[in-house]
């Protein structure tokens, strides 16, 4: 026997492997659902998009601010009324059905979500949907638990909670807020992002087959305008934000002086810092999954990884070679592993960056994969040669872009990733396990991944130092911020 | 009769007792509305230098051992048990409360003192987790200090309101600045040189003398401050301070009402200045004999 | 010095073998495995969806590198020769189906194979080859003269490639001198013959003695590393031949050199041997996929193999009674 050719290879293509769209079971028209019902709202449709071919996808009709007095006060109606009569127990059996919902409905979730975001299938379908279906299970036991939590025998909740949340994870972040809210007794005015409204709406329909008593959580539908609206609106008692710093800030001097209680799940800029000792090949993966998953569209993306410069050379050539084989492309085909941009403005704000960083003197490099002439794509790109200086290193550019910077001793790496004012993840890979707690220990980050990236759970407290925010969301901590846990005496 | 020396009060920050670069001081009164003393009144340069001060003093205070830090909190609770009857005095004479109203007070200080000498190693047990992922890594949560915290006292109860912000602020890792009552110089840098003789490090509590509405908002936009305590602003300064804040996203904490120090501390003063950092660090079976994690 | 052993002295590792202690030294500074990633990363590769014409190739692909195989005690001269009639034309109603690349079996029964092979070219025109276990399969525990005399009784009877077996309990002894010794004189033994060298990783028990075991074949001039005898569990799996094709794969790199690999034990449907297929694409790289680079050390596996095809073709599903059993 001899190889077949002198390179020895047969040509082995992946067929096309398209999740079918019909199972996304997409309308023409969606409404916000307010009060129980899915109603017109008064202000103008708006048209989503599928980034994945650049074209509109479904309408969606939005709210006015009559629309949000609406919703608020009827959150307020619930609140006094049906659900803080509920026992903690009974509010926990509504979760439980939301989540058995989601599962059962997850591949159309799945398929939709895929269609409205631009991800792909295989990450709606194996962490987006059913890491949401958790969330929800998590936080219904919690339910008729709060007592444990540490802030007394029966704490109170706070009210009624306005929530905005981001296009990144549309779905997951309506569950990451949704979730414990409820079950710490609160009810939910909460708006999905403009460009990926879907998923929450069917979300909505869960809700509403799960018999929730109306007005608990309502969805309302809308842009910037709406969710700033909503975050200012004065009949909450609770505002939790998920999105940019820049937007956080405002959302903070908005409710400045009104007592309402505010948690901020902002950007980042996470260091990914690799040292000599590193199971090197499991390092490669673990960047990879860090800045290319979701195409780095993550609060927490490792977009600046810091390598000990004795292993820079080859860490960089196989983590080239690894990215060469990432397939780029039709979001619902399942062997896509890099999907869409979500859309036109973000892929500008991507392209914009990259040109700066080029500007700026680093080195590019981008994958030769294809990418398909519709839609919105951004090949994934490595600058090597980047330096704490560079727009690159310093700026959150929310895209499949990695700055590579090097560092010689532990002190230099914490030096570099901690130079920042941001501060909400980080990631350590070496072999040596008391490093790896060294450096947990003086990362300025709210979550730190040793020896992985992208890791997440409802029963893990994930949230930002500094200018990526405050609060936390999942975990004991996390129930905390739907809670009223000033236990200070006060003087009548 | 022999003449007696009075008593200069300066600033304290950075474990010393400088004045105002300013070179400015305003006049004391006591109860009765006598001079009593002229204290300095802080400039903004003043809290510049006094968070550079806390950065460093932070530096050293966090990296302390949770048992450490109780005996220092409890050294303070000490010294202060030390030198009650002139805090005694000095209340008497700064605020006109009876005598078993000042010894009450300076009491409920020593006390409290003791109190969140008692809570640094017991924090993470309390407010941190382990986390039971679903997933191959052992997952934890462990509080930890935010950084420098500003501080506006409250200007009720001299003494026990001063007592009662910093130390649980401290108690967690962090570092403060603080803007003293501005009635109440006196007792505030009298505490000072009860804290200069704590063993307590540099920088780790700064107290300024002088004017809030003047001083705050400064240290409300100074991006090296992490989080700010609100108990001694007015409504009015309280909004202010929280839109400067806003601009670094800083951790703001205001009183839901007027506190009452004589009550037992709740864990919310502790809890406002913590962060929660949750690691992950990868486990699963010990060998191929287990079989794969995933 | 034998030839091999010369040839690694001129590669990049020469002097790394020139003794117990700058080799254990070496294979003791590989980069460690994170076993949690690697596994993840396995897992993941392993939702790849192959279908369609890329299925229908897959599925010929594997069928052309299974080494087909019997190590039984109970093993007889019908058993192999039955077993040679199926590896040359597995489907006999679909004579279009591949041959497999090799049977595989034990040494005293080569000759039985040599012989239901004999002009088996002229007869069917198609070959396929002989592999013999060797070294005292599958424990390995037996002098190093025994052993070597093992193989070349193998070779002599026309075994076109040896399976042989390393010492575990010298690895586990850190004796890795003693493995690359043993196995630069059984690659002299078998003259022509293909070697591969099978770790046990089961045995091993870990991933990094797993990558250690790899570079020490590699070292010592294996042509094969190859996973299991399939006697001990764990046999094959996912995140181990992860490892061992990313050995091949940096061994290559700095040598230029291919070498080959090949699981065994455990592999028993055809969407187990696409997965694998998967990996050998996307970690070692598509030159690999070729029977001179890469089998499937397995039995039950072919029938699988065979009812998909037949399911790709005929577009319907089948059952047991209609493949044939040895």
């Amino acid at each position: 026997m001899s190889p077949s050719t002198e390179s020895g290879s047969i040509d082995w293509e992946y067929a096309p492997a398209p999740e079918s769209e019909a199972i996304g079971r997409v309308k023409d028209r969606y409404l916000p659902f307010i009060d129980g019902k899915f109603i017109e709202g008064g202000g103008d449709d708006l048209v989503t998009i599928n980034p994945g071919r650049g074209e509109p996808l479904s309408t969606v009709s939005t709210v006015d601010e009559a629309d949000l007095d609406t919703a608020v006060r009827a959150a307020r109606r619930a609140y006094e009324g049906p659900w803080s009569k509920l026992s903690g127990a009974e509010r926990g059996k509504y979760l439980f059905r939301i989540a058995r919902g989601i599962a059962e409905r997850s591949r159309e979730l799945a398929v939709l979500e895929s269609l409205d975001n631009g991800k792909p299938i295989k990450e709606t379908r194996d962490f987006d949907v059913p890491t949401a279906a958790q969330h929800f299970f998590y936080h219904a036991g919690w339910a008729d638990k709060l007592g444990h939590l540490g802030y007394g025998p029966d704490p109170r909740p706070l009210g009624v909670a306005g929530q905005v949340i981001p296009w990144n994870f549309p779905l997951l972040m309506a569950a990451w807020k949704i979730g414990p809210a409820l079950a710490a007794g609160n009810t939910v005015v909460i708006k999905p992002a403009e460009t990926t409204p879907l998923s929450a709406l069917v979300l909505a329909e869960i809700i509403a087959d799960a018999d929730l008593p109306p007005g608990v959580v309502n969805v309302v539908t809308g842009a910037g305008d709406i969710g700033a609206a909503l975050v200012g609106h004065p009949g909450l008692d609770k505002v939790a934000f998920t999105g940019s710093t820049a937007v956080g800030k405002q959302i903070q001097q908005t409710l400045a002086g009104t007592g309402r209680k505010l948690t901020l799940e902002l950007g980042g800029k996470g260091a990914n810092i690799v040292f000599a000792d590193a199971a090197i090949d499991q390092a490669v993966e673990g960047i990879v999954n860090g800045i290319f998953f979701n195409s780095g569209q993550v609060c927490c993306a490792g977009s600046r990884l810091l390598v000990q410069e004795p292993i820079a050379e080859e860490l960089i050539t196989r983590l080239i070679e690894r990215t060469e084989t990432l397939r780029v492309g039709d979001p619902l085909d399942k062997n896509t592993d890099v999907g869409a941009i979500n859309s036109r403005a973000q892929w500008n704000k991507i392209t914009e960056l990259t040109q700066a960083g080029i500007d700026e003197g680093a080195q590019v490099w981008r994958s030769s994969c294809p990418l398909p002439d519709k839609g919105f794509f951004v090949s994934p790109t490595i600058f090597t040669g980047a330096t704490q200086t560079m727009r690159i290193a310093r700026e959150e550019i929310f895209g499949p872009v990695l700055s590579v910077i090097t560092f010689r001793t532990p002190e230099e790496a914490l030096a570099k990733a901690n130079n920042s004012p941001y501060g909400l993840s980080a990631g350590v890979w070496t072999e040596k396990g008391s490093r790896a707690m060294a450096m947990a220990a003086r990362l300025q980050a709210g979550v730190i991944w040793d020896n992985t990236w992208n890791k997440f759970d409802p029963a893990s407290p994930f949230g930002g130092y500094q200018e990526s925010g405050f609060g936390r969301e999942g975990g004991p901590a996390g129930l905390a911020a739907y809670l009223d846990t000033d236990d200070e005496a006060v003087i009548k | 009769m022999s003449i007696a020396v009075a008593k200069t009060y300066k600033l304290y920050v950075g474990g010393a007792f400088p004045r105002s670069e300013s070179g400015r001081t305003y006049q004391v009164t006591d109860a009765g509305g006598s001079f009593m003393a002229n204290a300095v009144q802080a400039s903004r340069k003043d809290a510049r230098d006094a968070v550079v001060a806390a950065r460093k003093g932070f530096g050293s205070w966090s990296k302390a051992t949770p048992y450490n830090r109780g005996q220092v909190i409890y050294r303070i609770a000490e010294m202060l048990q030390s030198r009650q009857p002139e805090f005694v005095e000095l209340l008497i004479t700064s605020r006109g409360v009876d005598r078993s109203e000042a010894a009450a007070e300076t009491e409920a200080a020593i006390d409290r003192l003791v109190h969140y000498a008692g809570w640094t190693d017991k924090l993470t047990a309390v407010f941190g987790s382990a986390n039971p992922v679903s997933a191959p890594y052992f997952n934890y949560s462990a509080p930890e200090p935010t950084g420098v915290v500003a501080i506006i006292a409250p200007t009720d109860a001299p003494l026990l309101g001063l007592v009662s912000v910093i130390a649980p602020v401290i108690t967690g890792g962090n570092a403060c600045v603080v803007i003293a009552a501005e009635a109440d110089p006196c007792v505030a840098i009298t505490f000072g040189e009860v804290l200069a003789t704590s063993d307590m490090p540099a920088g780790v509590v700064n107290i300024l003398t002088g004017s809030a509405t003047e001083i705050a908002p400064h240290l409300a936009a100074h991006a090296d401050v992490n989080a700010m305590d609100l108990t001694g602003a007015d409504d009015e300064l309280a909004r202010q301070l929280e839109v400067a804040a806003a601009g670094t996203v800083k951790r703001v904490h205001r009183p839901k009402g007027r506190p009452d120090f004589r009550a037992a501390p709740g864990t919310i003063r502790l809890r406002s200045f913590l962060e929660i950092k949750t690691v992950w660090h990868p486990t699963g079976a010990p060998s191929l004999a287990g079989g794969s994690s995933y | 010095m034998p030839e091999t052993a010369i040839k690694a002295a001129g590669s990049p590792f020469g002097d790394v073998v020139a003794d117990e202690t700058r080799l254990r030294r070496f294979l003791d500074g590989l980069p460690g495995v994170d076993p949690v990633a690697l596994e993840q990363r396995a897992a993941s590769l392993a939702t790849r969806s192959i279908k369609k014409q890329s299925k229908l190739t897959a599925i010929d692909l594997a069928i052309s590198m299974v080494d087909l195989t019997t190590l039984e005690g109970a093993d007889t001269p019908g058993k192999v020769r039955n077993l040679v009639r199926k590896g040359l034309l597995p489907d006999p109603d679909r004579p279009d189906t591949p041959s497999v690349a090799a049977v595989c079996i034990y040494p005293d029964l080569v000759p039985v194979a040599a012989q239901a092979l004999a002009g088996s070219d002229n007869t069917t025109g198609r070959k396929i080859n002989i592999a013999s276990v060797a070294t005292a399969f599958p424990s390995g525990r037996a002098a190093s003269e025994v052993k070597i005399a093992d193989v070349r009784s193998a070779v002599q009877a026309g075994a076109d490639e040896i399976d042989m077996v390393i010492d575990r309990g010298a690895f586990l002894a850190g004796r890795y001198g003693k493995i690359y010794d043993e196995i630069v004189a059984i690659k002299e033994a078998a003259g022509p013959a293909r070697l591969k060298v099978i770790l046990e990783t089961g045995e091993l028990a870990t991933y990094d003695n797993v990558r250690k075991a790899s570079w020490l074949a590699l070292l010592a001039g294996g042509d094969f590393i190859k996973t299991s005898t399939g006697k001990v569990s764990p046999a094959a799996t996912l995140p181990v031949t992860h490892v061992m094709l990313q050995a091949v794969r940096d061994w290559k790199r700095l040598t230029g050199e291919q070498r080959a690999v090949k699981p065994a034990g455990g592999i028993r449907t055809a969407k187990d041997a696409i997965r694998y297929l998967v990996a050998v694409r996307e970690v070692a790289g598509p030159e690999w996929l070729d029977p001179y680079w890469f089998r499937f050390g397995a039995s039950s596996l072919l029938n699988d193999l065979i009812m998909q095809r037949r399911t790709q073709l005929e577009g319907h599903y089948w059952g047991g009674d209609y493949v044939t059993v040895d």
